[in-house]
């Protein structure tokens, strides 16, 4: 009985209820079939959220009014340039990863300087960022077919028991970075400014280089998630970033992090991921259009912050 | 009014109207025969729409927020006005008002729960996005004919988008700048604090600018559909960068309840020569365009901040 | 008694407010008649500003009762308070700045709206001014952000008096000459006197005793959150006034095992100027010292501090710091505490890079650094793993300091930290200090309790951003203290 109720009193517990209820809702649908092919398609999928949600994550630990809404256009660019310098060719794998990482990363360091230089909130910086980056991706992916190297291709689709294999080192991922959260000088940092930016610097935290550093971080993640979606769908295009905007968010928020930082959840972000995914398989399995999955997908995040409220005033 | 000004705060004033004016010069330089009634009529088509989101922006980052969901308002507004509002004038006009009605319940939601309004707008474009969906899957619709007769509307001797732009800074400035309330809802992002000592309702006034930006939401989303003649779902998903964009042009700030009506259809205007026309005069590809938006904000704001740094 | 209830505009009796283990208001009776004006003079903590939150009702309080023209009050608010006719001038000032002087004018009064509502501002406001300050060359169109400090002052004090429905019976003016220079504070206090003599009343707080003695009627001096004397004016004078908010004449209790064993060979860890400085007179530390800054609160002590804690990363010209710093914050919700940690996380916050084994974080040195920390210090806690809130806020206090201690930092430097603790939490604390300091550690104490300088070697007082006085251990009296802090005349 203390199990469970240990259990229930870990934050991030409640994504996975929600995930579990969503893919339960979809089965009973279906009648029972394609359940196990579901939760495969749903971990595939979840995978990309996860990525950039965990950056995002950081971000947004940051404290008030850090977000980055530059993502999408960082995968986009990622993707095509991680495409272009592997050019169909399997040895040129590693370099091309190098590149988008490095890609993302100049973008999280352009994205800071902003902030910094031109003393602009973090969301006006990025979405600015966002539009330019946008255009050099529209004007660098021109025209050519970006397919992926075969190898490459089939790597990020390989699945071991159902299980797919970049489902495994996201995970790997994702515990390597609630260790960096919670036991590294880093990771403390952020919690620190997020929770009090004032009594973190008097505290002698370096506030400035923790905000560079987090958004690099965010950056290069955008950048790796754009090599591996073009990888697993086999092609790059400016689009394939889109609805990483308000996933990215929504997991962090779903996922149990506080929007007014200081506190972030890591397993959430799975958990929300899984549950997101597994709610857009479930509208399409009723047949949703479009539509209502924007609209449903909408409504949760509105729904999840409106539960969750804000900063207590201080006053 | 101008006896505190020192030179660099003089320059901040009248950068909207500077900017404006340098992008008139490069446009008449470039193509002189677009400083004509038809040439300007043309350029400023899409301004009106522009202008209105860009004061309904205006009221929300006077209070201290931001509305990252304008941009899809716009189109779905646009979708119902192309659609209902024309075949079903009364059950249209429900919706639009119903809308500006949730657009006031978000600023309320907001206030109570102390919501952050990013993350809420960022949740509302999606629901208003598949809304518009659902109604206009694919573009279609037809404006109706009122509409298209205001819009096309050809007035002496000044183009009928001058006059909009002029007619619409008027009545925001009027509204928000010379009213009394006006005045408690510019103090209400300037000192919160103050106003509410002084016993006036916070949440009065976030739901007042909230539903003062769905209004001019829907009047821009009319506005724009009467231009094109027919909707498409994504149709406005451009105007919420611009709007903030036209926003800060105009001199506004993102935080103390520091807007300016006029200078923010300045910046619109300004905005709307610099996104099509002017680049299209430049020769700038159709691919660059999307990113010279982008590149102009953070222009104007590096400038901005320029010289307050030196003014100190 | 009758009579004498109606002329009384305000009235506190026995009215308490703690803050925790804080007495701020402790018995306090107090009135105000119709017709006059009231100094209220006293030292750091006293509880002036208390009482004046009290007063406008923006303070509810613990005990006590709030008559007001003779009626009692129960759920006293600011609206009410308001409708009264009490108004209130903070420190802080309360006009939007982003909004024009008449506009600011028009957020006070709802009456003014409708046609022509900014114009009747504009005269209501320019009225006052000019009523005020001759002379003032403020305009109903200027924006408050573009108007110097002293201005906005004016604006928010002539503001205070505008009247259109409620009445004006009491004015609460809280060092209300702090941004004015000596000609317009002079045209205010002339105009609060005739304002009294025309039958409102008013209550004026300030720092600078000549300016209260010549222009109240009463004057009530508090300490320690009592009134201790209250008579009329006429009654008191600077060397009475400053008698009566110290001890009483008592001396500053010399600890007798204090020596700070310093030669010519003991380095200087700290030299720093304050930026309103015009004499050359500088603060300077030595290794093992322990310095202390003095005066009245908001005189420049924590700019200077914070002034010392940037020039350890970075030599200007004003300041000199030749070791590592750490800092002891005072107002711990906004500068020390991370509310979502745990006490050992707080603690251990200054010191995360020597509690890493490899390139991480080990659990169990942090657990011990802050269990040897709470034995050091006395946190009293069942686990220090608990939240740090669910200390109370002198243990809280205690965990800021051994965040600072525990750190490899030679200098601390301490920002008022004693604030609202407990008087056993603070000796357990004094004596660590004199404990490190003599293990070579050097402090900065800025401090708002006289008795606390009895540990420092070296006290320097502090007044409008500059130091005023540099008095040694020996010739350290709270007189002296005190007189420095007031100025001689208004």
């Amino acid at each position: 009985m203390s199990v469970l109720r240990a259990l229930i009193a870990k934050p991030w517990i409640w994504s996975f209820v929600g995930a579990l209820a969503v893919w339960l809702a979809a089965i009973i649908f279906t009648g029972g079939s394609g359940a196990g092919g579901m939760l495969t398609a749903a971990l595939s999928l979840a995978v990309f959220m996860v990525i950039v949600g965990i950056g995002q994550m950081f971000v947004i630990t940051l404290g008030p009014g850090n977000v980055d809404l530059s993502l999408p256009a960082n995968i986009g660019l990622a993707s095509a340039v991680a495409m272009k310098v592997m050019d169909g060719n399997d040895s040129m794998v590693a370099v091309g990863l190098l590149a988008a990482l490095a890609m993302g990363m100049a973008i999280g360091a352009a994205n800071y300087l902003l902030i910094w230089a031109l003393r602009i909130p973090p969301i006006i910086a990025t979405l600015s960022a966002s539009f330019i980056i946008q255009s050099i991706d529209i004007s660098y992916g021109r025209g050519l077919q970006i397919k992926p190297p075969p190898g490459f291709a089939d790597f990020t689709n390989v699945q071991i028991l159902g299980v797919p294999i970049l489902a495994i080192l996201t995970v790997v991922f994702t515990i390597a970075a609630a260790i960096a959260l919670q036991r590294t000088i880093y990771g403390r940092s952020v919690t620190a400014v997020g929770q009090n930016i004032r009594a973190a610097w008097l505290a002698g935290v370096p506030v400035g280089r923790i905000r560079f550093l987090t958004y690099m971080l965010s950056g290069t993640l955008g950048g790796l998630n754009g090599a591996l979606l073009a990888g697993y769908f086999r092609g790059a295009n400016v689009d394939i970033g889109n609805e990483y905007l308000l996933a990215s968010i929504a997991v962090v928020v779903i996922g149990g992090t506080s929007v007014a930082g200081g506190k972030a959840n890591v397993p959430g972000v799975w958990g929300a991921a899984l549950f997101l995914v597994l709610l857009l398989t479930m509208l399409n399995t009723f047949g949703v259009s479009a539509g209502v999955r924007l609209l449903v997908t909408g409504l949760v995040i509105v729904g999840v912050i409106t539960a969750a409220g804000g900063q207590k005033a201080l006053r | 009014m101008l006896a505190g000004m020192t030179p660099r705060r003089l320059l901040r004033a009248l950068l909207p109207a500077l900017s404006l004016t340098l992008i008139l010069i490069g446009i008449a330089w470039l193509n002189p025969r677009a400083i004509s009634y038809f040439g300007f009529t043309l350029m400023l088509n899409l301004a009106i729409p522009i202008a209105l989101a860009t004061i309904a922006q205006m009221f929300v980052i006077t209070g201290n927020d931001l509305d990252l969901s304008i941009g899809t308002f716009v189109g779905f507004v646009g979708c119902v006005t192309a659609t209902w509002l024309r075949d079903e004038p009364l059950f249209g006009t429900l919706v639009l008002v119903g809308a500006i009605g949730v657009y006031a319940a978000l600023g309320a939601l907001i206030h109570l729960r102390n919501l952050p309004s990013i993350v809420v707008t960022l949740g509302m474009s999606f629901v208003w996005q598949g809304l518009a969906i659902l109604l206009l899957p694919k573009p279609g619709g037809k404006a109706p004919d009122w509409l298209l007769h205001l819009m096309g509307f050809k007035s002496p001797w000044v183009p009928f988008p001058i006059i909009a732009a002029i007619v619409i800074a008027v009545v925001a400035h009027i509204g928000l700048m010379r009213t009394s309330y006006g005045a408690v809802l510019r103090g209400a992002g300037g000192n919160p604090v103050a106003i509410s000592r002084a016993g006036w309702s916070l949440l009065k006034t976030k739901v007042a600018m909230f539903a003062l930006a769905g209004l001019f939401g829907v009047l821009s989303g009319m506005a724009l559909i009467g231009i094109t003649t027919s909707a498409d779902a994504n149709i406005g998903n451009g105007y919420t960068l611009l709007s903030i964009a036209g926003v800060i042009l105009g001199g506004g700030e993102f935080v103390g309840g520091r807007v300016s009506p006029i200078g923010a259809v300045i910046g619109a205007l300004t905005l709307a020569l610099a996104a099509s026309p002017l680049l299209t005069f430049m020769h700038i590809p159709p691919d660059w365009q999307v990113g010279a938006n982008g590149a102009i904000l953070i222009i104007v704001l590096a400038a901005r901040a320029l010289i307050s740094r030196r003014e100190g | 008694m009758a009579e004498a209830d109606a002329d009384i505009i305000v009235r506190l009796d026995g009215v308490e407010k703690h803050f925790g283990a804080v007495h701020a208001l402790d018995g306090v009776d107090f009135a105000v008649r119709a017709g006059e004006c009231v100094g209220l003079v006293g030292h750091n903590g006293a509880g002036k500003s208390t009482l004046m939150h009290v007063l406008a009702g923006t303070l509810a309080p613990d005990k006590g009762g709030i008559a007001i023209g003779g009626a009692a009050q129960s759920g006293y608010t600011v609206t009410l308070a308001q409708a009264l006719g009490i108004r209130c001038v903070f420190q802080e000032l309360s006009l939007c700045p982003n909004l024009t002087v008449a506009e600011n004018a028009r957020i006070n009064h709802a009456s003014l709206k409708g046609i022509g509502w900014r114009r009747r501002a504009g005269d209501l406001i320019l009225a006052k001014l000019d009523e005020i300050f001759p002379g003032h060359g403020i305009g109903p169109a200027d924006v408050v952000r573009d108007l110097p400090i002293g201005k906005r002052q004016m604006v928010e004090v002539a503001r205070a008096f505008t009247v259109t429905i409620d009445p004006l019976r009491l004015v609460i003016l809280d060092e209300p000459t702090s941004s004015l220079d000596a000609q317009t504070a002079g045209q205010l206090l002339a105009f609060v006197r005739r304002v009294v003599a025309d039958g409102a009343s008013c209550i004026l707080i300030s720092h600078l005793l000549g300016e209260v003695l010549e222009n109240s009627n009463r004057i009530v001096v508090m300490r320690d959150g009592k009134v201790i004397a209250a008579d009329k004016a006429a009654a008191f004078d600077r060397d009475k006034l400053v008698t009566a908010m110290g001890a009483a004449g008592k001396p500053v209790r010399v600890a007798t095992e204090r020596t700070a064993e310093r030669d010519s060979t003991t380095p200087i860890r700290i030299r720093a100027r304050p930026e309103r400085q015009a004499d050359g007179a500088e603060l300077v530390a030595h290794e093992g010292e322990i310095v202390g800054l003095a005066g009245l609160s908001g005189h420049g002590q924590t700019e200077l501090l914070l002034a010392i804690f940037n020039g350890a990363a970075r030599r200007t010209d004003r300041i000199e710091v030749t070791a590592s710093v750490a800092l002891v914050a005072g107002d711990r919700q906004a500068d020390g505490i991370f509310s979502l940690w745990s006490i050992g996380e707080n603690i251990g916050i200054r010191s995360i890079a020597q509690l890493r084994k490899g390139m991480l974080i080990s659990p169990a040195s942090e657990d011990e650094f802050a269990a040897s920390w709470q034995k050091k210090i006395n946190i009293r806690t069942p686990d220090i793993r608990n939240n740090i809130l669910s200390l109370s806020g002198g243990n809280q206090q205690k965990a800021l300091f051994a965040r600072a201690l525990g750190s490899d930092a030679r200098i601390v430097l301490m920002d008022d930290p004693m604030r609202g603790v407990d008087i056993g939490t603070k000796r357990e604390v004094y004596e660590l200090i004199r404990q490190e300091a003599r293990g070579g550690r050097t402090f900065l104490w800025y401090t708002t309790e006289t008795d606390e300088l009895e540990h420092c070697d070296h006290v320097y007082v502090f007044r409008n951003g500059r130091i005023v006085a540099d008095l040694r251990r020996d010739e350290l009296t709270e007189e002296k203290v005190i007189q420095s802090s007031f100025q001689a005349t208004g």
